[in-house]
């Protein structure tokens, strides 16, 4: 497993990113306003210079509290939006975003219908639909409901079926958005099964949660982020004890 | 960075768009058909009864503007709003955002096609006939198809930076009834307007539509029109996705 050595998956080097902190929709009035008074709009920095790396192969936590900058890092890997400055590289491959599960799912229409528009909008071809098609339902475990529209069925049905389309294009970096938390134990234990695969066949996870516990069986190191800056960077044991430290600390700070 | 089937994925929004807007309907594809019959009632009977127009077959003389302007105001309002309401899928997956606004020009077809249908079935049974001209049908109606996408790509991607851009597209489509030649012909336009006049894409589709269908000629006319009117779709396609790239990647932070 040692071809692309040398050659990161993921690579960021001192990036920034911030986003503007407008109100709502810009109509053409705030723009002719702005053409003749040029008021600066108030930025909110996600990310401060941030830098590491991660080798093929390795499973990565981000771990931080809200508006830590984690879900920035995972959109500028897939590419959504692009840094202020520095770069961003990430190695060619298929990227599994499993940011929001069903992005694109259509309540008016069926199980069936939302898993071919899913897959396609995840980049696979036709054939490849074909194929992997009886695997994902299969996974999902929806049965006869798949030809119903997807309002009748239950969050956790909606979470399988995604899920499912989702991990079968077979990636080769995973992205891993707080999602593990839906659907009952035993798809949640299917699904950290699948993870498990995933990395076993060597491919690259990256992946936010609050859940700490669940981190720690999925990744073997972690990288801690406070108002878009890098805190620490190591093994998922020590780094993950060193964050939850400081924020018993911040608790009592705050409370008393 | 999106490896996909850009042609795969086009079909199944297309499709996605299409079931979603007639499952709702309990009409379904009737609604298309209804719009532009009432449309045509009302005219006749303005034109007919009020004006005292002695223009033969007037219900297809004006179905041959009806049908291409209704096209042309669905899809450029429905392609204009396309990004913004699939704000989801833009924050959340990293299609190819082009795909997006010329996925639902192309959905609205279904609408024209049943309005084709139903101005060839009246030309038809109203007793102006069918002629080898209409082998160039298909050609104009994939001309309007691109032209539609080329100025949905630029207002698309313009109303994600300024919103009120939907609104601005809508009365220029309220505008556009009354400079396409819907009601009267073409050839009542005084000389010193006419060249200026064809310049909009949208009053050449109906005048070679006329030329067709109502009066039984070749599209081209005296001037090579068809020539002109391909060359005028794709230059405004290849703008707008000229336009539409330099502004897709800021669309993350001001969708």
């Amino acid at each position: 497993m040692n071809i692309s050595r040398g050659r990161p998956a993921i690579h960021f080097q001192n990036v920034w990113k911030s986003f503007d902190r407008h109100a709502g929709q810009i109509l053409l009035r705030d723009r002719l306003r702005n053409l003749f008074h040029s008021h600066k709009l108030e930025k909110f920095h996600a990310l401060r210079d941030v830098c590491f790396r991660v080798e093929p192969g390795e499973s990565v936590a981000l771990i931080g509290h809200n508006g830590a900058g984690k879900s920035t890092i995972l959109n500028l890997t897939t590419k959504l939006c692009r840094p202020d400055r520095g770069t961003v590289e990430v190695q060619d491959g298929r990227i599994a975003p499993l940011l929001d599960l069903g992005a694109g799912f259509h309540p008016d229409l069926t199980g069936s219908e939302n898993v071919y528009i899913n897959a396609s909008l995840l980049g696979l071809s036709r054939r490849a639909v074909r194929e992997q098609y009886d695997r994902i339902l299969d996974f999902a475990e929806i049965g006869e409901f798949i030809n119903e529209p997807l309002r009748t069925y239950s969050t956790g049905m909606a979470m399988r079926l995604a899920f499912s389309v989702a991990t079968t294009i077979d990636p080769d970096i995973l992205i891993i958005d707080e999602i593990l938390g839906v659907g009952d134990i035993a798809f949640g234990e299917k699904c950290r099964d699948r993870i498990m695969g995933f990395r076993r066949s060597g491919k690259t996870i990256l992946c936010v949660s609050h859940s700490n516990g669940m981190l720690k069986t999925l990744c073997e190191r972690a990288i801690w982020l406070d108002h878009g800056q890098v805190v620490e960077d190591g093994p998922i044991g020590p780094v993950v004890a060193a964050y939850e430290s400081a924020m018993k600390e911040h608790a009592v700070h705050s409370a008393g | 960075m999106w490896h996909g089937d850009y042609l795969y994925l086009l079909q199944n929004l297309v499709m996605k768009d299409f079931r979603i807007r007639y499952r709702n309907m309990s009409l379904g594809v009737l609604w298309s058909l209804l719009n532009p019959l009432i449309m045509m009632g009302v005219m006749s009977f303005v034109w007919i009864i009020i004006f005292k127009s002695d223009k033969p077959h007037f219900a297809v003389f004006v179905l041959c503007g009806l049908v291409p302007y209704n096209f042309f105001t669905i899809g450029w309002s429905g392609g204009t709003t396309s990004i913004v309401e699939n704000a989801g899928l833009i924050k959340r997956l990293p299609v190819p955002r082009e795909v997006v606004p010329i996925s639902t020009v192309i959905s609205c077809c279904i609408h024209l096609l049943v309005q084709l249908l139903l101005l060839l079935v009246w030309a038809i049974g109203s007793g102006v006939g069918m002629n080898r001209y209409w082998l160039w049908l298909p050609v104009v109606w994939a001309l309007e198809v691109v032209f539609v996408s080329g100025i949905s790509l630029i207002t698309s991607s313009t109303n994600v930076f300024i919103r009120d851009t939907r609104y601005i597209v809508e009365s220029i489509n309220l505008v556009m009834l009354w400079l396409i030649p819907v009601f009267y012909d073409f050839k009542e336009i005084p000389q010193k307007y006419s060249d200026i006049y064809q310049i909009n894409p949208l009053a050449t589709l109906v005048i070679v539509l006329r030329r067709i269908i109502y009066e039984g000629q070749s599209p081209n006319g005296t001037s090579y029109t068809m020539l002109k009117l391909t060359a005028a779709s794709f230059t405004v396609f290849f703008i707008g996705l000229y336009f539409f790239r330099r502004l897709k990647p800021m669309f993350y932070e001001h969708i």
